[in-house]
């Protein structure tokens, strides 16, 4: 045997104290050597932290990353690998890793680093295809932190139903409502992808996806191979399947052509009815009131916004409304859409008639599957998707509205962020983090009252309340607790402290020690 | 008064008055524009010096819950209960219920029981009309429940009702021996007077004999925490000691005293060897040794003794054990020297003086002598003398009880509240035929059990005289309009006197024809046997008597004062000499049980006085200690099972009362404290009058105050808050409840029991709101228990209510403050549903300062940032301990602990 003998003797595997490391001169070079309590397998790596240039890893805590060992520099906190040496955060500084092992009792260390196989930021000569179906939100979230991560990894082409570019549909409410114009809220005109060498198919839906030749193709006709597939469909709004749902005058709220078609129905003025008492169709109904119109909300459920205020804050809401011109009906069930040819009003179930030149319907919205589903991907509500926002195909990822993850399907933005982040992570190939879902949290002013509500608060066992009530100057607060962790919140009329409402919700922090001041803002209750 | 008079006293500095408090008798000066008070310089008693009840007066002369027309009860409760009455209805329906009564049944069958808060010529009329017109001695007072046992003690010893010195002599004394007094606290004057001759002169020694570690023991170089009730062991003790070593004056004792031979031997048999003596006062026996040793050793001594002494079911005894020792030595009156009474009320000598008291006459004249009474009919032309002494106070309420008294004027006092058994009294009031009360408030505990209320006149409002402790005769002066109806009760009396077809007797234009036929009483055929003669004060006109300055009787001469008496070593007895009481120690008639471990001690507190009727509505008064307490050792307290701070129920054989658990660290084990101030009006259940045993002393008849067997028990309330409400509570749904005053607003703390299922709806209901309260604001969390609630009205505080566990509970002072203002901003809103200031704040804590009120966190502060070394610095810096110096006890207990924590390691 040539192969000079390089394995060296450590310690005793007693002398490093489990789940820590010890520092160890290897052939004139620092080592850092760890000792795992789970299995005890050791491991070594150079002890030089290539961010500080300090001989420091041998002390940073060790852990698990998704499974993966790793140990975090103790000065700037990047993360390496103990079996690779890859470092999580950044592959330019990965450090040398060497072959460990205990034999009889004795921890040997191979002076030889180990060749692996490190993915690095190195140019390809071909460039993977990414095909991106939805020119939504969600799916540009993605694209943008993807060319972040990975700028060069991915030829992009992304096909959009819409003729617009992509814009921000959060803010479709304040255009409606005249405060806004739809210049204001485009995020990504289509100068922005042609910058950037993205194909983009304007007004050209995928109408088709062939998963076994890998080709997606358009409403046009075009065909497009992929090597990566991100779906973000999104979702469409619910039509009731109600009689007179197709006469003119009668339009959902979901896109900019939605909200124009409603800036043109109020210019008459005269009376619009709203159907669906949530967050969508309170905010048109604001957005019509604005508008002149004299509006009427038609709501199937006991109370407003149901999944996000509680009873009292509903009650709040409501009257508060009502002093505002609006008319709001409860308990209440559309039976039909009248009118010739042009909407005349609508019938209630209990015979009531409600006259209205323009009838919105707002009960909601469907993830859209039909793609995916005609696939074969599997779907149920929305896409299925896991932590990795990978679909049943390994090649297809899908994020937003459409997809359904650990059971759940999301209709508010801030789920979206996450998920992009996640899916343009694993894009990129440094696939270290995970989605776990979304806490939802809802802050903002209908007709100017703030309303923030987040987490769970319908009555279950085991669950206090901390309510408080100020009627003269509508204010209104209430978290649900239970063993010291805040479960939900829900604000109404001062919701200044939603933000740090729902950091505690989802950090779940140990809030017993300020329990007593914990409605009454963060300033107050952490206060010394 | 008249207007040239008026000024003239309103010249020096206000008009000059006297306190209508502690037995002091401080000298006021009112600034009758303002109604702010001040010490009254020229005063002897207090030369400036106020104590913090005196200098909260101003704040008393609110018209809130004044008796101001008469009042006839039409039915047994509810709103419409009273009804106004005409005075001269009133009156009419007295005479002749009283006249009818002793028709039918006697002159036994009527009595008046009046008080120490009376003036001299309203209790001088109430005497003469009952004993020389009713022809009965059925009028006691509630000085017997203070000061009897002086009183019996004084006049066993030296023939007649004096106290010999003056308070000078305890600025002369080189020894102050304070018994059963916690003399800060209840005497805060004259302990400033203490305190300020030992820093001046600090060889001046201080002994304290209580049981309690009261804050008179601040100044004492020696305490001396006795078992309850061991006083005449302990003063034997030393009689016999001073005898075997050599402290007898043997002159003075040959030629001015009998019966020490007796004394002695009842002294050396009982209490002669130290070693059983250490045991049975519980006291180690180097520290009786050194008690013994000091007075053995320093001629100038003084002895004050008060309630501690007096309460007792052998109070007589204790005195006379007391004066034993100063007769022994030839220590009376000689400056420096002399046992000395200190008496609770205002005005109890006074009553002394006129005879108030059921077993005298008038002019300390006896009732079992025929030749004096003869003499006191000649005097009045009344048509009858009562022949047999009356019965005493406890005995008075018993006979009400059976129903040999049927109708019955009680004037100025509470005793449903102060007698012990108070319930029995109650019961005893509820079953007589005829119950008259006449007092300055409409709601007291005895006033709801009268059948008539007559509007009596107020501190400002009430013009005569009073006497203090040391025999100063001082003006009590009118500087307001009487309110409503309201009359001086001597009018009242004389009134009746004259329905019953006296007109001559009591045709009485004023005060000062009462004060002129008291004094001329006092001199008629007084060849020198009575020492109490007024003969100098008497033939004064109206304007010599609006402008008399305090004097000390006896006044042979006008204008000739007293000072010391038996100076000349001659007493007032058939032979001159002052005569030693033989007396032997009795067990308390209660003994301890396993039932009953504890004994129940009561007494007074800083800032209030008596029932509370006037102190209690002064918001100043109410912080220093707000709620009633029950004082524990620290080890009694884990022992029964309590918290200090939570709620304790007291019970003895007789009653029971709820009161707040308190560690102050005065307490032996064994022994527990409650204060006698709270009634019904201010908590819900906390008269310690009904847990008093109704023993009495047989001589005296003075009840024994401070022993009676206890339990003490947890109050478990699922429960507790506080409120604070501008208007009208219903208290119903509180377990347990005490009222405190405070400044435009009555806090309520409060504790109960059950489920509050609408916490909201509940909250509404006690602040008496109804469904739709307007601005209200609330906070809840049901599952800690917790609900807070606010009520404004055009932006101003009306209500708040907290349900919270006690440490939880919002500071008080914070909110009190809050409802000063006129208009609360949204954060001020929001902190009163925290139940604190958003703010950063100061908590001042716990007040110690009442009159300028500083607070217990505010001076600790001071003494640590500041480095304070003393009570001056911190007067110097905060104001606190600068007026009455009663806190000052306290300071110096606070400059004690930061020394303590600054020391540690």
């Amino acid at each position: 045997m040539n192969t000079p003998v390089t394995w060296r003797p450590i310690c005793a595997l007693d002398e490093i104290v489990p789940d820590t490391g010890v520092a160890a001169l290897l052939d004139g070079r620092q080592i850092a050597v760890f000792r795992m309590r789970a299995d005890d397998r050791v491991y070594a790596i150079a002890n030089r932290d290539p961010f500080s240039g300090a001989n420091v890893l041998a002390r940073g805590l060790v852990g698990d990353l998704q499974g993966e060992r790793v140990v975090a520099s103790p000065i700037y906190k990047q993360h390496f690998s103990l079996a690779t040496g890859r470092c999580l955060e950044d592959p330019e500084r990965n450090i040398d890793a060497y072959p460990a092992r205990v034999s009889d009792g004795m921890v040997w260390v191979d002076a030889q680093p180990l060749r692996t196989y490190l993915p690095g930021a190195r140019p390809r000569l071909d460039k993977a295809r990414l095909v991106v179906v939805g020119n939504g939100m969600a799916g540009m979230r993605v694209v943008e932190e993807l060319l972040d991560a990975a700028p060069d990894l991915y030829q992009i082409e992304v096909f959009g139903a819409e003729t617009h570019g992509n814009y921000n549909r959060i803010l479709l409410s304040p255009v409606l409502a005249g405060e806004k114009r739809s210049a204001d809220i485009m995020l990504h005109p289509p100068a922005w992808y042609a910058e950037r060498g993205i194909v983009f198919h304007a007004g050209d839906p995928a109408v088709a996806i062939n998963r076994t030749r890998r080709i997606v193709r358009s409403k046009s006709g075009l065909e497009t191979g992929y090597d990566r597939l991100l779906l973000a469909t999104g979702s469409n709004p619910v039509v009731l399947p109600l009689p007179g749902r197709e006469l003119a005058g009668v339009t959902t709220f979901r896109d900019l052509d939605d909200v124009d078609a409603m800036i043109a129905a109020s210019a008459q003025r005269g009376q619009a009815v709203v159907i669906g008492g949530g967050l969508l169709g309170l905010e048109a109904a604001h957005g019509l009131a604005r508008r002149g119109m004299q509006v009427t909300v038609v709501h199937l459920m006991d109370r407003l916004m149901e999944r996000q205020l509680d009873a009292p804050a509903a009650a709040l809401l409501k009257q508060k409304l009502e002093s505002r011109g609006m008319t709001v009906h409860l308990n209440a069930q559309t039976e039909a859409i009248l009118g010739e040819d042009r909407v005349s009003g609508i019938r209630l179930k209990d015979g009531t008639i409600i006259d209205a030149s323009l009838v919105v319907m707002a009960v909601g919205i469907r993830p859209n599957v039909e793609l995916a589903q005609a696939c074969g991907l599997r779907c149920d509500r929305g896409v299925l998707v896991d932590d990795t926002m990978q679909t049943f195909d390994p090649r297809i990822y899908a994020v937003g509205e459409c997809v359904q993850h650990r059971g759940r399907t999301y209709g508010l933005v801030d789920p979206l962020w996450g998920q992009a982040h996640v899916c343009a992570t694993q894009l990129a190939e440094r696939g270290h983090t995970r989605y776990r879902g979304s806490l939802l949290a809802t802050q903002l002013k209908v007709a100017g009252i703030e309303v923030f509500s987040a987490g769970e608060f319908d009555a279950s066992d085991g669950s206090d309340d901390l309510v408080m009530h100020d009627a003269q100057r509508g204010i209104y607060k209430r978290l649900v607790i239970r063993d010291n962790r805040v479960l939900g919140a829900v604000l109404y009329g001062d919701a200044r402290d939603g933000a740090w409402y729902f950091e505690l919700i989802s950090e779940k922090r140990d809030i017993g020690a300020i329990r007593n001041r914990l409605l009454f803002g963060r300033e107050f209750a952490l206060r010394n | 008064m008249s207007a040239a008079s008026l000024q003239s006293v309103a010249a020096a500095g206000g008009l000059a008055t006297t306190c209508p408090y502690c037995g002091v008798g401080c000298g006021v000066r009112v600034d009758t524009r303002k109604l702010t008070v001040s010490g009254d310089v020229q005063h002897p008693a207090n030369g400036g010096r106020l104590c913090v009840k005196g200098s909260a007066l101003g704040e008393t002369l609110g018209l809130d819950g004044r008796l101001l027309r008469p009042q006839r009860r039409v039915a047994e409760s509810g709103p419409e209960r009273w009804q106004a009455l005409a005075w001269d209805d009133a009156l009419s329906e007295i005479a002749t219920r009283f006249a009818r009564t002793i028709a039918r049944h006697g002159p036994e069958s009527v009595a008046f029981y009046v008080s120490g808060q009376l003036l001299t010529e309203d209790y001088y009329v109430a005497n003469k009309l009952m004993k020389g017109y009713l022809g009965s001695a059925n009028i006691d007072t509630n000085s017997r429940l203070c000061m009897s046992s002086a009183v019996a003690g004084h006049k066993r010893a030296f023939g007649e009702d004096l106290v010999p010195g003056c308070y000078e002599d305890f600025e002369l004394a080189d020894l102050v021996v304070l018994v059963g007094s916690n003399t800060a606290w209840c005497h805060p004057v004259l302990y400033q007077r203490i305190v300020a001759e030992k820093e001046r002169r600090p060889e001046l020694r201080v002994v304290v004999v209580d049981p309690r570690r009261t804050p008179t023991c601040d100044i004492a170089d020696l305490h001396l925490p006795l078992a309850p009730g061991s006083d005449v062991p302990l003063f034997n003790g030393l009689l016999a000691w001073l005898a075997t070593h050599g402290a007898a004056d043997r002159d003075f004792i040959a030629a001015h005293t009998r019966d020490a031979d007796a004394a002695l031997a009842a002294a050396a048999e009982t209490a002669g060897d130290l070693d059983a003596l250490a045991v049975s006062c519980g006291l180690q026996r180097d520290r009786l040794e050194t008690f013994f040793n000091l007075f053995a050793a320093t001629d100038k001594v003084v002895t004050l003794f008060s309630q501690g002494v007096n309460q007792s079911g052998q109070g007589t005894d204790k005195v006379n054990a007391i004066i034993n020792c100063h007769l022994y030595t030839g220590r009376i009156g000689k400056p420096g020297m002399g046992p000395f009474s200190m008496t609770g009320q205002p005005n109890a000598m006074g009553g002394r003086e006129v005879g108030g008291l059921s077993n005298t006459l008038a002019a300390h004249l006896e009732l079992g002598d025929p030749r004096q009474r003869a003499l006191v009919q000649r005097f009045w032309n009344s048509p009858t003398v009562a022949e047999t002494p009356g019965p005493k106070a406890v005995d008075l309420f018993e006979a009400v009880h059976d129903g040999r008294i049927k109708a019955l004027w009680i004037m100025a006092t509470n005793p449903v509240v102060s007698l012990p058994d108070a319930d029995r009294v109650r019961e005893a009031l509820r079953r007589c035929d005829f119950v008259v009360v006449s007092d300055v408030v409409a709601s007291t505990d005895t006033a709801q059990l009268a059948h008539l209320l007559l509007p009596a006149l107020s501190w400002g409002e009430k013009d005569g005289t009073v006497t203090n402790s040391e025999r100063v005769i001082s003006r009590q002066r009118a500087f307001r309009a009487a309110p409503g109806e309201a009359r001086p009760d001597w009018w009242a009396l004389a009134e009746v006197g004259r329905r019953l077809g006296h007109e001559q007797a009591f045709d009485y234009a004023g005060p000062q024809q009462i004060f002129d036929e008291h004094a001329r009483l006092s001199a008629f055929e007084n060849g020198g046997e009575r020492v109490f003669n007024l003969a100098g004060l008497a033939g004064m006109s109206d304007s010599e008597y609006d402008a008399l300055a305090p004097i000390r009787w006896p006044v042979p001469a006008p204008g000739i004062g007293s000072e010391r008496l038996f100076g000349d070593g001659r007493f007032p007895t058939e032979d001159g000499r002052a005569m030693f009481v033989p007396v032997t120690p009795v067990a308390p008639a209660h003994p301890l049980s396993e039932q009953f471990p504890f004994i129940l001690n009561t007494g007074r507190i800083r800032d209030q006085w008596h029932t509370m009727t006037r102190t209690g509505v002064a918001p100043t008064l109410g912080a220093h200690l707000p709620e009633p307490y029950v004082d524990l050792h620290a080890a009694d307290v884990l022992a029964c099972g309590l918290r200090e701070g939570g709620l304790a129920r007291v019970t003895s054989r007789w009653g029971t009362l709820v009161a707040r658990v308190r560690c102050s660290g005065e307490m032996r084990r064994g022994q527990v404290f409650v204060p006698i101030h709270w009634n019904d009006q201010f908590a819900s259940d906390a008269r310690v009058g009904a847990l008093v045993n109704p023993v009495v002393d047989p001589v005296s008849g003075e009840p024994e105050f401070k022993h009676t067997p206890v339990r003490v028990d947890e109050f478990r309330a699922e429960w507790q808050g506080v409120l604070y409400a501008r208007g009208e509570v219903d208290l119903q749904p509180f377990a347990w409840w005490a009222k405190v005053q405070a400044p435009d607003v009555q806090r309520y703390e409060f504790s109960g029991r059950g489920k509050l299922d609408d916490r909201s709806a509940w909250a509404r209901s006690v602040l008496r709101l109804g469904v739709s309260a307007g601005d209200w604001i609330e906070y809840r969390d049901d599952a800690s228990g917790i609900y807070h609630a606010a009520h404004f009205r055009d932006g101003r505080l009306q209500a708040c209510l907290y349900v919270a566990p006690p440490d939880l509970l919002p500071a008080r002072g914070w909110l009190a403050e809050l409802f000063g203002r006129a208009r609360l901003t949204e954060r001020d809103r929001v902190g009163l549903l925290a139940g604190a200031p958003l703010g950063p704040v100061q908590d001042s804590g716990p007040l110690v300062c009442s009159c300028f009120r500083v607070g217990r966190n505010t001076i600790v502060q001071a003494i640590r940032e500041r480095d304070l070394k003393s009570p001056k610095d911190v007067t110097a810096c905060l104001r606190a301990g600068g007026n009455c110096g009663s806190c000052l006890p306290e300071i110096r207990g606070l400059l004690a602990e930061c020394a303590l924590v600054e020391a540690a390691p």
